[in-house]
């Protein structure tokens, strides 16, 4: 078990909290219609992207997926600015223009969600093509779901990453669904772990619910992309509380799956770890939890009191220059 | 400035080695760009090709395999790696071979380099390049002859140049690095071997600039990229008929010169527009829409267009030759429009 600071800790909880709360709130403004479009929600899954990111500074880069905000919340994206663009706001991440699909923040690296399955690969081969011919240390890590596995865009991201050694991590985040379509049926491999031996490169499997076995895995690779020996695939396996969108009755979960999610929940989990080997307090833990609810209470606020952006910015933003 | 006649493949070489020398955050990358990655060549510093067409000969042994990079055939993963690279501090100029293949990396360009900048609310800036071949007569047949460009012009996001001169296409590709968006940089495929004058040192053609190649009274003929070599020869025929022919060449498609286009139909007062492209949704047709709502009242006809037909670029040498616009299609229109 790899040695994490106290303050790391508390971090990792605070991360993962935040995110579980951010998600249970944008699922009730959903439900309200006071959050518009399409919202795909990462309750469930808050070990995989906190597990990796404690690792990333904000120099490093990730790419993400429909399901962005776990990652967004993990890289540092301002939680208020989030939620605000969840809004469509002025004061949003992306001015309201992105929204939930299509949320970013370049400048702390998170390099954006993404409507397109499949297509962040690509991006992260870029960013770390940049770092590799820079001579920088910096790594990217491509966040991507099981189903995107199926893309061709990620067997040639992951080639591509292999023959040029490039500083990216590929982290499958399987929930066990494309949409409705399980993983079993859609996928070839027993694992997706698997394929990293067709691109000559370490893949891992772990628990997704696990922070530490997420956070070992990924510190392991993300050092090894650091040094220069190039890409690793992780899988991560795990499950999604919601739906594949809010709307989604999740008519397709046996009553078993559903029965057991209560016992995986990461953070759950991560709560009983530190508390019986004493390495957090309740006490500690409680305060990130009022914070958690303080901060989301002031982020909807702040959402629902914002602007919308003036209409003339339709046209603004397509071009540097034209 | 010294200027020689040089190939319009040599004038491309030319603007990418320049711009490569000036700025370390340039790079090129695409399929067999030097050629021979991973083989004695490479161990000797040298190329296999320099280019399915040879158009980055010398390229890879004066800037090195980290920034003349051979890619795999995975046009995804490599477009998709300039936009990333754009995104994060380079100025990659990405080589898809011939424009066809844009069938099979078209969410990188539309959905990734495209709508980036938009999405982030104008956080983000994705300086890339995409070169690619395109245009009939090479009897490539139909998957490496179509044109296309207007797929591209639909596309809010990103900017497209047409080059038809050597001199043009040197100063357009040096414009379209130094760009701050994405630019598709349209090569034609006959043209690499068309010869002109060409400056020696560095300049910059701004994109989004009309050229008029050759002025006259009586009809706009609005050209582009290889048709304006046929506007010219036609209006050169038509002079000697006494009917004066204004030749325009767009040479950016996105952002379109609308203005240059527009004040040569409100002189003239007729309009033929030359498009090797197919003509449904076209950018003929856009153009014809252009005059159509904005100088109306200055029509003294209906403007025309001379396309490719609606179809695929076939094989057989004289049914490609009958496919692609002629110099006498565009004296037979300018005729009509006069008459």
């Amino acid at each position: 078990m790899a040695e994490i600071t106290n303050d790391k800790l508390l971090w990792i909880y605070e991360r993962m909290r935040f995110i579980r709360e951010f998600e249970n709130r944008a699922a009730g403004l959903f439900a309200q219609g006071k959050v518009p479009g399409f919202v795909h929600l990462y309750a469930g899954e808050e070990a995989i992207a906190v597990g990796v990111c404690a690792h990333l500074s904000e120099r490093d880069y990730i790419t993400s997926t429909h399901r962005g905000h776990g990652h967004c919340i993990a890289k540092g994206v301002d939680i208020k600015a989030m939620m605000c663009e969840l809004y469509g706001k002025k004061n949003g991440s992306c001015n309201g223009k992105g929204g939930s699909m299509h949320i970013a923040d370049v400048d702390k690296g998170m390099l954006g969600a993404n409507g397109i399955v499949g297509a962040g690969g690509p991006l992260a081969c870029g960013a770390g093509l940049t770092a590799k011919i820079k001579g920088t240390d910096q790594v990217t890590v491509c966040f991507f779901g099981d189903g995107a596995s199926e893309q061709g865009t990620m067997h040639e991201s992951m080639n591509l990453a292999s023959i040029w050694k490039l500083p990216v991590i590929f982290v499958c985040e399987n929930n066990g669904y494309a949409q409705t379509t399980p993983s079993r049926y859609h996928c070839a491999a027993a694992d997706i772990a698997d394929r990293a031996t067709a691109y000559n490169m370490p893949g891992f499997i772990v628990d997704g619910t696990d922070l530490f076995a997420v956070y070992e895995a990924a510190g392991e690779a993300i050092a090894r992309a650091r040094r220069g020996e190039g890409p690793t695939l992780i899988e991560c396996k795990a499950f999604r509380y919601y739906g594949h969108f809010e709307g989604d009755n999740l008519s397709y979960y046996t009553e078993e799956e559903k029965a057991g999610q209560k016992a995986r929940d990461p953070i759950d989990k991560f709560t009983k770890g530190v508390i019986e080997r004493k390495l957090l307090s309740k006490d500690e833990l409680a305060k990130i939890d009022a914070r958690a609810k303080e901060v989301l209470d002031e982020a909807v606020q702040l959402a629902e009191e914002s602007p919308y952006p003036a209409l003339d910015e339709v046209l603004t933003d397509v071009y540097v220059s034209y | 400035m010294t200027t020689r006649t040089i190939t319009y493949r040599e004038a491309i070489n030319e603007a990418i080695r320049m711009e490569m020398r000036r700025d370390s955050a340039v790079i090129l990358m695409g399929e067999d760009v030097a050629g021979g990655a991973a083989t004695h060549l490479e161990e000797k510093g040298e190329e296999a090709w320099g280019g399915d067409l040879g158009v980055t000969k010398g390229l890879v042994q004066e800037f090195g395999r980290s920034r003349v990079r051979d890619t795999p055939i995975s046009e995804s993963a490599f477009i998709g790696a300039a936009v990333g690279a754009a995104s994060t501090g380079l100025r990659p100029i990405a080589e898809l071979m011939f424009v066809d293949f844009l069938g099979v990396c078209l969410d990188q360009i539309f959905n990734q380099a495209g709508k980036m900048r938009y999405m982030f609310g104008g956080k983000a800036k994705v300086p890339m390049v995409i070169r690619t071949l395109y245009g009939a007569g090479f009897r490539a047949a139909a998957q490496h002859s179509a044109v296309l460009y207007s797929i591209f012009t639909h596309m809010p996001g990103l900017k497209v140049v047409a080059p038809s001169t050597p001199h043009n296409a040197k100063g357009l590709l040096i414009a379209a690095i130094r760009d701050d968006d994405p630019v598709i940089f349209m090569e034609h495929l006959v043209l690499l071997d068309s010869s002109g004058p060409v400056p020696e040192g560095e300049y910059v053609v701004p994109i989004g600039k009309a050229e008029i190649a050759r002025p006259g009274k009586d009809v706009t003929v609005v050209a582009i990229g290889r048709m304006r070599l046929f506007a010219m020869q036609a209006a050169e025929a038509l002079a000697k008929d006494g009917i004066d022919v204004e030749v325009v060449d767009p040479q950016s498609l996105s952002p379109l010169d609308e203005s240059t286009i527009l004040e040569s139909v409100k002189k003239t007062h007729r309009l033929v527009v030359v498009d090797e492209g197919n003509p449904r949704c076209s950018v003929a047709n856009d153009i014809v829409t252009l005059a159509a709502q904005q100088a109306f009242a200055y029509l003294d006809s209906a403007p025309r267009t001379v396309t490719a037909p609606h179809t695929p670029v076939p094989f057989s040498p004289p049914l490609e030759d009958a496919y692609i616009p002629s110099p006498a299609k565009i004296v037979a229109a300018v005729k009509a429009a006069v008459a």
